[in-house]
């Protein structure tokens, strides 16, 4: 007997936030498996964060804006149509069709076509340069009208319509695009939703202080202007000229769809909804800014999300989780560099409570709290100019804890330092800290507990919290820094302002999330800016450390040297290393060296780690020298990366008559081994046949020296700014047990150390010094012996000569050229003559 | 040797007189730079693509007077895009040429456009 099940079809239509809200929390749901998903959204890309849309003005990235791109749907096996609307839903068959008139079947049909912009019947609105804010096409509408104007007319206008959140968000875009901006609001204050009219004047000032012109009580006739607006009309002789206009004048449900197909919908708009989101139809579920609950349209994302949710809930069989009867709308934003919050009952008449309030306008600041006759309790405030306390008030508001007895230390500044609030420990566990994702500080604080997260970045990876408005991510911090010290974790040190993480734990990352670029390690653990010269070549390093990738993947992320694969010299131009094994090179390739540095007029000097350094090659010269050294046999030397360079050796009993066992064969065979893995910083090696030592091997990371019954193994040796010895590790080993230890021995390095740190230095700062090395590398007290040999010689299997990879890769080959649009060379290169050779003309 | 610095004058987008079709967006590695020549100048050009923003700036590092800021690694600072010169890590931002890291003159920007992916750069004269 086959068991089967039939799949059921849900349709989500709708792309926007609470759409894709719709998909991420299905797919977190248990048992979903008897469902599958098909989202239609009309827009040509998918859901993106419409919150914080203004910041598209700042860097015009789209794609940083998208709630997850598209390849997330893919990989959950969710159908993503966009581009296409819903344009008729068949209740009777359980059918919709799109506007390209296909046809799909439902068993499920979620409403989440949100809002759109409201127009007012003005005449003349359809001029050139009126603009809704909603999407990114509109933006992109704006800007490319904004850059036009900013090239025909000097000072140009542009108002915008609504002094509402949206409005002043959109008069935040008009002064990022250089205009001159104006907000026109019908209501005699701004945001008169939230605020009250004296926090809504101190918002004003506050405004007006930093380059925005506001109009009040003024209700447009008119839109001036032939075929594009030049001006707006309020009343006889009152005209605004403006050149452009933004109109934010509030939001309509999109419920056209809903009233063709007679679901139920409200008086003014919104289809009507029950706590378990259903509308009248009862295979037909509405969320978001269409969902009519409580006689009322939710223009905020958190709500919006927990309809989500009980969505979710609902379709999949859980039918105790619905909505909760009163909606928090409490609220905090930056608008235009300027916070702006209230919570509770903002406005509470006189009959339930007291206000206290403390304002001042040379500041701009204003806070108003709203106390219970009693004086026990917050119901809801007001803060302009200073949000800063706005998690903690709104918590104490949600959780009805107490406050002070003199209530007015929560909103006067503090005297002494002290905080009126105590320690955000204090809050209940049920504490809501992040109202969009609906996140606990209990959730918060146990996510540290098990170990899940061990800093900021991982308690939002794995809670969510923090991911929505961002509001919270403070409290989330101070939550997460107060709960580690708890444990008696100390706070790690980030790599650079870029990455609050340390190098170790960003290996331990890489490693385990198997992420193969800069971008994705950026993004998902990153502080949100783009990186810099510290983390970018740190992230590089890492994942050549754990992947094996060679500097050609991704080249821009690479240090100066190893991006163009040679070090780069004072003038510009790049030396040549090739690798010379132990230092060991037949006549034949002497010879082939020397003719080749001839014929490009190259430099010639033996370094400091016994190879051979051409000097004096030009970036377009780069390619076509190394074409003739690996067809003479020769192979990339690294001596660009930080890896390691050269096992150094003496020339042992082959030949020498003291020598106790064969130096140059065992240092051929290490350098062999670890070439090309890179490190946290170089690594060189020595091997010396005999306690004189020939090969300095004791000045080198590792070092060998043959005695009577095998080789003396010494550790962490340097030359360099800070000489040191390496310590003698182990006695009288035998070749096989060497390269064990010394695989665990760089392994254990390259895993734990920070950025650019030499094993000296490493080992010298480990905490139980050279006693606890060999523990972990001799007696494996940590148990991590067999994976550091493993990861070992999965690098030693993977390694491939960059140079012949990269002169095989037309791809790769690009980038040596000294133009992009020319063949010549730099043409401000100067040599001077110096003992039969040249040299860089020197610097002044 | 300081001379060449003449060269190079930072220009306005009001003052573009010639936009110089350089080479095509593709040309350019992601997130990187590289350079153009125009007549006897060398321009560093860098396609900042997680700001999806190009920039154009002297190739000349001010420091030691060589031609290499377009091989340096670009990012930012506190938000503000810069490029780190490759010989001594001097940074510049590439908004408005001021050496970030210390108080080495700034270097010369030149304003970018695309269009029908083509990298153009605008010049005074």
């Amino acid at each position: 007997m086959y068991k089967y099940v039939i799949m059921k079809h849900i349709i989500v239509v709708g792309n926007g936030m609470v759409g894709y809200k719709f998909c991420e929390k299905f797919i977190a749901q248990s048992n979903n498996e008897d469902f599958k998903i098909t989202v239609f959204g009309e827009e040509p890309r998918p859901a993106y964060d419409r919150v914080h849309l203004s910041e598209f003005f700042e860097n015009q990235n789209a794609k940083a804006l998208e709630m997850a791109p598209a390849e997330w749907y893919v990989d959950n096996g969710i159908t993503l149509i966009t581009g296409e609307r819903v344009a008729d839903i068949n209740r009777t068959d359980k059918k919709i069709t799109t506007a390209k008139d296909r046809e799909f079947s439902y068993d499920y049909l979620v409403m989440a076509t949100g809002s759109s912009p409201f127009v007012p019947p003005i005449k003349g609105v359809e001029k050139e340069g009126v603009f809704v804010y909603r999407t990114i096409e509109d933006l992109e509408g704006m800007l490319a009208y904004a850059a036009k104007l900013n090239k025909e007319k000097p000072n140009a206008r542009a108002a915008v319509l609504g002094g509402g959140l949206l409005g002043l968000e959109a008069g935040k875009a008009v002064l990022d695009m250089g205009l001159e901006p104006h907000i026109v609001e019908f209501a005699p204050k701004l945001m008169p939703r939230q605020l009250d009219s004296r926090s809504s004047q101190v918002l004003k000032l506050k405004l007006e202080s930093i380059g925005l012109n506001i109009h009040l009580s003024k209700a447009t006739n008119q839109i001036l202007g032939d075929k594009f607006i030049t001006g707006m009309e309020f009343g006889e002789d009152d005209v605004l000229d403006v050149d452009m206009l933004i109109i934010s004048a509030g939001i309509r449900p999109r419920d056209e769809l809903a009233k063709a197909c007679g679901l139920e919908v409200g008086v003014r708009g919104g289809i009507v909804v029950d706590n378990t989101m259903k509308t009248s139809d009862d295979s037909i579920y509405a969320i978001g800014e269409i969902a009519l609950y409580n006689q009322m349209i939710y223009g905020l994302v958190a709500p919006g999300y927990d309809m989500a949710e009980v969505a979710v809930k609902q379709i999949t069989g859980n039918i105790d989780d619905t909505m909760v009867d009163t909606i928090d709308m409490s609220t905090k934003l930056k608008l235009i560099g300027v916070d702006v919050a209230s919570f509770g009952e903002p406005f509470m008449p006189a009959s339930k409570g007291h206000s206290i309030i403390f304002e001042n306008k040379t500041e701009y600041l204003y806070k108003r709290i709203n106390v219970s006759l009693d004086g026990k309790s917050l119901l809801g405030g007001i803060l302009v100019g200073d949000a800063s306390d706005y998690n903690m008030l709104h918590q104490m508001y949600l959780n009805g804890m107490a406050i002070p007895e003199n209530a007015a230390q929560l909103i006067l500044p503090a005297s002494d330092g002290a905080s009126a609030f105590g320690d955000v420990t204090d809050l209940p566990d049920e504490a809501q800290v992040c109202s969009c994702e609906s996140v606990t500080k209990g959730q918060i604080c146990s996510a540290i507990e098990n170990g899940e997260a061990t800093d900021v970045a991982g308690v939002v990876a794995c809670t969510k919290a923090g991911t929505g408005c961002g509001g919270c991510k403070p409290m989330v911090a101070d939550l997460t820094n107060a709960t580690l010290k708890s444990l008696g974790i100390t706070v790690k040190e980030g790599v650079c302002e870029h990455f609050d993480l340390s190098r170790q734990d960003l290996y331990k990352i890489i490693q385990v999330k198997g992420y193969t670029t800069f971008n994705e390690v950026l993004d998902n653990h990153g502080n949100g800016g783009h990186g810099c010269e510290l983390c970018k070549p740190l992230v590089a390093s890492l994942m050549a450390s754990i992947n094996a990738d060679t500097a050609n993947k991704e080249y821009t992320i690479q240090d100066s040297n190893d991006r163009f694969l040679a070090n780069i010299q004072r003038n510009g131009t790049y030396s040549v290393v090739p690798r010379v094994p132990g230092g060991e090179i037949t006549p034949e390739k002497l010879i082939a060296l020397g003719e080749i540095a001839k014929k490009y007029d190259l430099y010639t000097k033996i370094t400091g780690g016994v190879r051979i350094d051409l000097f004096g090659a030009t970036l377009n010269q780069l390619p076509l020298i190394w074409k003739e050294l690996i067809s003479h046999g020769f192979e990339s030397g690294h001596a660009y990366g930080k890896s390691l360079r050269t096992v150094k050796t003496c020339v042992g009993s082959t030949w020498c008559r003291y020598g106790m066992d064969e130096s140059v064969s065992f240092g051929i065979e290490l350098e062999n081994r670890y070439r090309g893995i890179r490190a946290p910083h170089k690594i060189k090696g020595g091997v010396s046949g005999c306690i004189r030592e020939c090969a300095e091997a004791r000045g080198k990371d590792f070092g060998l020296i043959a005695v009577e019954g095998g080789w003396n193994l010494y550790l962490g040796g340097n030359g360099g700014a800070n000489p040191r010895h390496a310590e003698l590790f182990a006695e009288q080993i035998d070749n096989e047990t060497v390269i064990k230890y010394l695989d665990r021995y760089l392994m254990f390095y390259m895993r734990t150390a920070k950025p650019l740190q030499r094993t000296a230095a490493w080992q010298e700062r480990l905490e139980g010094g050279l006693d606890y090395l060999k523990e972990v590398i001799i007696e494996d007290t940590l148990g991590i012996a067999e994976d550091l040999e493993k990861e070992m010689q999965t690098l030693v299997n993977k390694f491939e000569c960059e140079w012949t990879q990269a002169i095989n890769n037309p791809e790769m080959m690009k980038r040596f050229s000294h133009f992009v649009n020319s063949e010549d060379e730099d043409d401000n290169l100067v040599f001077v003559p110096m003992r039969d050779q040249k040299m860089p003309e020197p610097w002044n | 040797m300081e001379a060449i610095l003449d060269t190079y004058k930072t220009t306005k987008l009001e003052d573009v007189k010639i936009w110089f079709k350089a080479a095509s967006v593709n040309d350019f590695p992601i997130d990187g730079g590289a350079c153009v020549k125009y007549k006897d100048k060398q321009i560093a050009v860098f396609n900042f693509e997680r700001l999806g923003k190009w920039y154009a700036c002297q190739n000349v590092c001010p420091h030691k007077m060589e031609m290499v800021l377009s091989r340096g690694m670009i990012g930012d600072d506190k938000g503000a895009p810069k490029v780190a010169c490759p010989l001594h890590k001097k940074t510049f931002s590439l908004e408005n040429g001021e050496n970030l890291n210390g108080d080495i003159d700034a270097i010369a920007t030149y304003p970018v456009k695309i269009e029908e992916d083509n990298v153009y750069i605008g010049f005074a004269e």
